[in-house]
Parts: C-alpha cells; structure tokens; sequence
C-alpha cells in the first residue's frame, strides 16, 4: 500500500468511484467502526411501543453490546448496558418482561430499572463506599424522533435531530401512513444471522440496481409489481439525504398510478375500514395523497432500515457476522392493514422469506468474493455522471445508480478519519 | 381412523409416510413434496418460542396452501439463489408419537423429531426441530393438513433456512 505522508489511509482506500475490498474484510477496520461509528454516533435501538408500560422492559443492543431498553415509574425511556458494575455480570437474561428492579444473580447486586444501584448484598462490607457511582452503565445520550429511540455514546456531538437531516421527513411520511400518526412495533422480530460483513448489508438496503436480477425467481412466478419498479424505465429515484442517510423514492412510479393503495399491491376497496379512517384524520384530498406515496424506502445510517412493510435492524457481531432483526411494521389503528402487513412481512423477509433468502446469498458471496485480493477494489461508479440535486439541494439519480453506496461511503470516510 | 386400523398398521403407515417426507425434501423433490399436502394445508414455522399466536406475531414461515404452492414454484425456477446450487441435506427423524389429542376433524395429529444436516456454500449447519402434523386420509392415502416445524433455536439469530424444513 501507498504510504505517502499527507495521505489518510481513509483516503487511500475510499474514492468517489470505488472503495478497497480491506474495508470489509480487515478485523482491524471493524475494531475501529465499532470506536468511531456504532459507540459514538447515533444508533437506533428500539420503538417506544415495544415498552408500553411503566417497567416495561426489552433487550435490544449497539452492536456486540446487550442494551437494556427499559420505562421506569416515571414513564422515562433509558438505555442501560447489560453488565453488573460488580463484576460484569449480565444483569438481565429474559428478552422482554416487567421489572422495578435488575437484581445480578452472581453476587445479587440490585439496580433499579433507571440504571441505580439500590443495594447489594452483606452490605456491611461497603462502609463508605457512594453507591452512585456503582450504577448501570449507560448509553450516553438517548434521544426519540416519533417513537423510534436512538442512543449515543459520545457526550457531545450533533443532536438526533441534525443527525436525521432530510432523512428525518421520511420518519414523518413514514408515521402518516398511520391515521393516528404512530407506528407501532408489537409482531415480534425474526433474527436472520449472516456471515457477511454489515456494510453489504446497509449497501443493499438502498440498492436498486440488484432486484431485477437478486429476486428474478419470486418476481417470475409471483403476480408482483415490485420488478417494474426497479427496472431501466423506472422513474423512481436514488437519494443521498448526507450523513449516511440513504433512500429509494418511488413516488414517481406511485403517481403515475394514481391509484390508492398500489404502493401495497392492494386498493381501497379491499382495505375500506383502513381508508375511512385515514380521510377521518386527515381529510379526503391529503388521505389521498398519503395513500398513493406510500411509506418510505429509507436506510437511516447505520442501522435502521425502513423498506415499506417492513423494518430491519442491522446488528453487526464481528467482521463477518452480522445479524438483521426484521418485523412487520404495524399503523395504529390500522388493524385490517396490519394484518396484511403482518403476512406480506412473514412471506419475504426473515431466514425462509421469498426475498431476504436470496438477499443474504448475495452478501455471503460477496464477502467470500472479496477475499480475493485482485482486484483490490469494488467499483461503486454507475451513474456518476449523471447525478443531480432534487430542489432540496440532495443528490438523486436513476433508481438503479450508485448514488446510495457512494452517499454512504462519504460518511463513512468523514467518521473514520480520526482514527 | 383408528377405528379401521389397528393402531400397529396406522403407526406403520405414519412412519413410512414421514420417512418419505423426509427424503422427498432431502432430495428437493418439490412437486412430489407438494403432493403430500391437502388442499386446506397450513406449513408453520414459528420464531420466538413453541406457541405464539402466528396471526399476531412474525413466523418464519407461515405458509397457507397458496403459499406453499409459491415457495414450490420459486424453488423451481431453479433461480433462487439461496437454493442454485441446492443445499445437501440428509435429515433423521425419530421419536414419531400418536398424540392423544384428536383433532375435531377426524384428522390424525403425530409428532416426531427430526435433526437435519445441511451443507451448503456457506457451511455445514447442523438444524433440529420438533414437528408436530395433523395427518388426514385423502382418497386412501395419507396427507398433511398442518405441519408445524418448531426449531430448537428458534428464539436465536439464524442462518438463512431455503430448504424444506
């Protein structure tokens, strides 16, 4: 490799065009995302819904790390790491339940589910010792946007609002799809497991150059409209939000349908208790507008990935291991779309899903394929040149073009460059 | 139908009919595979535990008989990537049980074990599962009305599944 001084290694493996092969593949790199993305920018974690109530809690994690996502008695979302401030014990071992309090079993240490340490065993060895500063550790900084909670792990920084950017507008489009403007996450997650490294999974969330060919068996012999979308005629769009946010906007191809409900494969008639209720709330022209839009098709850098029906969280575990934690998106009250939802999502994503299966083919094969060092690099280039600003000033290009991939990579480099 | 057999002969027929099962979906001979379901079939995987309710809650697979006829025909097209090439699969299945629970219809209900071996481009995946079936008499012959595949993993992150479980 190059070592000229002056030159960031970032630089030399990241260009407009393509990026090296190392990137995926180097156990050294992963260490350094974990430091410089997943423990210092803003993760999503988990949905408000999935802890309705008071001592509601649910397992979630920031990459390799266990998070506990609780509401305490004052109905306040925390963010607690998995591990006793004794001896590191995992503190929890259920997925989800109700719980005021965490108690260890190693050395029952008790902490209550705002993260204090409200006692531990045999106290009388601890004469002197400030029990606050004993706690369960945290995730920093826990911020939500319409439900969906993130956390941070740097002090400072950008607020969850300036790291959304444009790309917090589709969590906007995405809630309106509710007539009570809420999402709600209550179906469960299937957990697919991947020997692939995580950035071909946030690459081909918003690659819409792959599915005619990746998904040209279910396409075939299912009467499905999604091949039309991503084909050379389509009028839908790449677009580059900045800070990783990327997304496929298919509104174009909706519009010209004109029709209500097509974004889902489905119409008003079938769905009539959905669409009343929807112009109840909204009116009958703006209903109708939401109902032909559809939801959004948005990555929101790293690891939430909004697909329409369906929501997907990237967990990566090591340099070759990764994790996506799907369900069915569901619309409060929206009951006979839920359902809907609910079987669509359970036909294609999941480890048996119609798409998904073939999907995760693809980032096995390309992570054993770039273990091949020659050549060094994977070319990201199609349609570079003919990319363009939307009038909000973001970058945008065919459906099928690059724009997502070297949108991400831009981040990327500007994240990793300290290290 | 024990009424018309005794239970030895039914349990013989049950045995053979698994074990054909079996080797139909080792060998991915998909429409022979599809010929084993009655017309109201229902093929169930649940995730996250043995008794969720799978009109509420995300399965891995939840097929009605449409769907299955789907999955077959996606599997034909000898482009599912997951399954091109197709994954060597050699599966045991033991521990077969008349239930004592008799399903209002008249159906049969049966389970059994099964550990699959599984070799594919990624691996070698070692996967089991508890089956439970309600077996109906369709013209003579045996028939799957419901086959849930209840893995013992299944509440973990797992590896993608494309074959017939």
């Amino acid at each position: 490799m190059n070592m000229m001084t002056g030159v960031s290694p970032w630089e030399r493996l990241i260009r407009p065009d393509r990026v090296h092969g190392s990137l995926y593949t180097d156990p050294e790199i992963f260490e350094a995302e974990l430091k410089y993305i997943w423990y210092r920018t803003w993760v999503y974690v988990g949905h408000e819904s999935e802890v309705p109530n008071a001592n509601d809690y649910v397992v979630k994690s920031i990459g390799p790390q266990s998070v506990i996502m609780t509401r305490d008695e004052q109905g306040k979302v925390n963010l607690l790491l998995n591990r006793c401030s004794h001896r590191g014990n995992q503190v929890c071992s259920y997925e989800r339940g109700n719980a005021r309090s965490f108690t260890c079993p190693f050395h029952s240490w008790t902490f209550a589910n705002d993260g204090r340490l409200v006692g531990y065993a045999f106290p009388d060895g601890y004469e002197g010792q400030d029990k606050s500063q004993l706690a369960l550790g945290r995730v920093t900084r826990v911020e939500s946007y319409r439900g969906f909670v993130f956390g941070s792990f740097a002090a400072d920084g950008p607020t969850l609002k300036e790291h959304l950017g444009g790309a917090a507008e589709t969590i906007d489009r995405l809630v309106r799809t509710s007539p009570e403007g809420e999402v709600e996450i209550t179906a469960g997650f299937l957990k697919h497991r991947v020997k692939a490294n995580w950035k071909f999974i946030l690459e081909n969330e918003c690659d819409g150059y792959h599915p005619a060919f990746v998904h040209t068996s279910i396409f075939g012999v299912a009467d499905s409209m999604i091949g039309k979308l991503y084909g050379g005629a389509s009028t839908a769009l790449t677009r580059d939000y900045g800070n990783g946010h990327t997304e496929i906007d298919l509104r174009p191809e909706f519009r010209k349908r004109d029709a209500p409900m097509s974004w889902f494969g489905t119409s008003e008639e079938r769905l009539p208790d959905y669409a009343t209720r929807m112009k109840a709330a909204y009116g009958d022209t703006a209903a109708r507008g939401i109902m032909i839009d559809g939801t959004p098709h948005v990555m929101i850098f790293p690891n939430l990935f909004i697909a329409e029906i369906q929501m997907f969280v990237i967990q990566p575990l090591g340099v070759d291991d990764s994790v996506q934690h799907v369900t069915a998106l569901q619309f409060k009250g929206a009951p006979d779309l839920n359902r809907r939802l609910r079987q669509q999502t359970m036909g294609s994503v999941g480890p048996a899903g119609f798409l998904l299966a073939d999907d995760s083919e693809m980032y096995e094969r390309c992570h054993r394929g770039v273990l091949a060092r020659n050549p060094e690099w994977i070319f990201l280039g199609r349609g570079e040149k003919r990319e363009r600003q939307d009038e909000l000033g973001f970058t945008v290009g065919h459906v099928t073009d690059e724009v997502p991939s070297r949108g991400i990579w831009t981040h990327y480099r500007k994240l990793m460059e300290p290290a | 139908m024990l009424s018309r057999e005794s239970g030895a002969t039914l349990m013989s027929a049950i045995t053979a009919f698994l074990y054909r099962e079996a080797r139909l979906q080792d060998e991915h001979q998909y429409e022979a595979w599809e010929k084993l379901w009655t017309d109201d079939g229902v093929y169930w995987v649940p995730a996250n535990g043995v008794d969720i309710d799978p009109e509420r809650q995300m399965s891995i697979i939840y097929d009605n008989r449409s769907r299955i006829a789907l999955r077959v025909r996606q599997l034909m097209t000898g482009k599912h990537f997951t399954q091109t090439p197709q994954s060597n699969l050699r599966r045991l299945i033991s521990n077969i049980e008349l239930m004592d629970e008799q399903p209002d219809d008249g159906d049969i209900a049966v389970a059994s074990n099964s550990l699959i071996f599984e070799s594919s481009l990624r691996d070698d995946t070692l996967w089991a599962a508890r089956n439970e079936y309600r077996l109906r008499h369709v013209d003579g012959e045996l028939r799957m009305a419901h086959k849930k595949v209840i893995l013992v993993n299944n509440d973990k992150a797992i590896y993608t599944l494309s074959f017939l479980v």
